[in-house]
């Protein structure tokens, strides 16, 4: 079963005390976006064979929602991070790389990330 | 290639069945095809049986990363309907549906075809305006299902407790020609025919890149060596996204595990297909005897192949007050399979930025049904670059608006 440790509360939770809410880090589009800008906000996803960053709410606990890197192929999750943010943690996204170099996510690359966090 | 007959199992019978032949061949790939298939399941096989069939194209290779007819072929409950609210999507499960009956005389192939019937149960009330609504949209679509009472359904399936304090049965949708097939049997005639008429299977060949040129598609890289092509069909389900990605677009789909479980062989005591969709449980029966119950989707991006226990737990819970009889049966095999599922829940046939390439996916939880028909369609897209079943399905209809949502309409669990 999956667990995860929410960021908030500090708590280990397994599955069945959260709710999956999908790729983490969209570009929200808004008024007078594009048709294509839209389509990548809503239906357009990584969908990766391999680390995944992504949306958790801990539903039957604190109830906020955190975010997760984890392995699409082999569930190891790299670790959680609070969601008020645009990137994940730099040494989160240097312990994936570690594990799995070469990993990019959406638009912004390696160095975009490193950019991202600065 | 030696035809099944009556005829053939008495000659075999009389000599130790020492005469039957292999189903296919494992050729090594040719340099060039006109076509290259990728992914050799249900979907992928019959594409190209389709497109030798009809288009007389029969210079194709259909290349497999596992084994033939391993991947969601079968690992699925077999269930086959047409009972879809959108026009677009009866069109061509209703096709399917009818493709499914003669696909034993088309192939030469026992497909097990078993038009036993079909109940979606309607276990609130919400379902039942939804299913009264599916049944006057199947009227018009001139696909055959009918609204029944719970004590016609109780008529039809004896073993189901109606009167359930949590999930009563409040009717159902009966589609009378809707069932199952041996869903190894269809992947495997598909195979034979495909390779009767000079395709080359190639399995345990993982495609790593896709080649190129000017906007293109000249080939694909595998790793069995580089293998040109002209009209390259991509039909992987599950790992749609990343052989997109090896091709330089993104799919709007996303890879979520799909369980399934059996349970020890009984007498028969069930002879249609029960979908309870409020549960997320479907249940029928197979010819071994074990009552083959299908479960729900992970909530989460997975290609893992398992899914997550409690959704097994979940899934059992609920069944067992509709159908007591579950309670005391041991369960011999649990399953997963990586279904595509887009943000409509319904497929994508379609041409792809890239020319030449197709990409036939999306077929997320219910994909085993549509095999023929897909095949059909896509093969008329693959052949002529358009067709009538598939222009609703394209992959830019997501971008346009143009949805077939069935996500609520199909009353199946996402």
């Amino acid at each position: 079963m999956l667990t995860l440790s929410c960021p908030y509360c500090g708590v280990q939770c397994d599955e069945t005390e959260l709710a999956a809410g999908g790729e983490a880090h969209l570009k929200r589009y808004g008024p007078e976006s594009s048709p294509e800008e839209f389509e990548s906000y809503l239906f357009v996803r990584e969908n990766p064979k391999g680390v995944h960053l992504e949306r958790w709410r801990h539903a039957h606990g604190c109830g906020k929602w955190f975010h997760a890197a984890r392995c699409t192929m082999t569930l190891e999750v790299f670790g959680t991070y609070p969601a008020q943010t645009l990137a994940p943690p730099q040494e989160l996204v240097e312990k994936i790389l570690a594990k799995r170099p070469g990993w990019t996510w959406r638009e912004f690359g390696q160095s975009d990330m490193e950019g991202a966090q600065a | 290639m030696r035809r099944f007959s009556a005829f053939a199992i008495a000659r075999e019978a009389a000599r130790y069945h020492t005469g039957w032949e292999r189903h296919w061949r494992s050729p090594e790939p040719k340099k060039k095809y006109d076509v290259i298939i990728v992914g050799a399941g249900g979907h992928g096989l019959a594409t190209a049986w389709h497109l030798g069939k009809h288009y007389g194209i029969t210079n194709v290779a259909i290349i497999e990363k596992g084994w033939l007819g391993g991947g969601n072929t079968g690992r699925n409950t077999t269930i086959i309907r047409s009972n879809y609210l959108q026009d677009p999507s009866a069109a061509i499960y209703e096709k399917s549906r009818s493709l499914y009956e003669t696909m034993s005389q088309d192939l030469n192939y026992n497909v097990m075809f078993s038009p036993r019937g079909v109940i979606m149960l309607a276990q609130t009330h919400h379902e039942v305006r939804g299913y009264k609504r599916t049944a006057h949209a199947n009227a018009l679509q001139g696909v055959t299902t009918e609204w029944i009472e719970p004590a016609r359904v109780k008529e039809l399936c004896p073993i189901m407790n109606i009167d359930g304090p949590r999930y009563p049965v409040l009717g159902g949708l009966w589609q009378a020609r809707g069932g199952t097939a041996r869903h190894d049997a269809v992947a495997w005639g598909y195979a034979r025919a495909c390779s009767d008429m000079g395709m080359d299977i190639i399995q345990k060949c993982e495609v790593t890149n896709v080649r190129t040129e000017a906007g293109r598609v000249v080939g694909v890289d595998t790793t069995k060596g580089a293998i040109d092509c002209d009209k390259l069909g991509m039909v992987v389900a599950g790992h749609a996204s990343h052989l997109a990605e090896m091709a330089g677009f993104r799919l709007p789909m996303e890879s979520v595990a799909l369980q399934a479980l059996v349970s020890e062989p009984i007498k028969p005591c069930m002879d249609i297909v029960v979908m309870a969709n409020t549960v997320h449980g479907y249940l029928s029966q197979s010819d071994k005897g074990e009552m083959v119950i299908g479960g729900g989707t992970d909530g989460f991006n997975n290609y893992t192949q398992r899914g997550s226990f409690h959704h097994v737990e979940e899934t059992v819970r609920a069944l067992n007050e509709t159908f007591p009889i579950l309670s005391r049966l041991k369960m011999l095999r649990q399953w997963g399979g990586i279904v595509d599922v887009t943000g409509d829940r319904s497929p994508i046939l379609s041409k792809t930025p890239v020319e030449g390439v197709f990409v036939n996916c999306g077929w997320g939880t219910g994909g085993f049904k549509a095999i023929p028909g897909s095949g059909f369609a896509m093969a008329e897209l693959m052949a002529k670059g358009a067709s009538p079943l598939t222009d609703e399905f394209s992959m830019y209809r997501f971008r346009e608006g143009k949805f077939i949502d069935e996500s609520v309409a199909a009353g199946v669990a996402h």
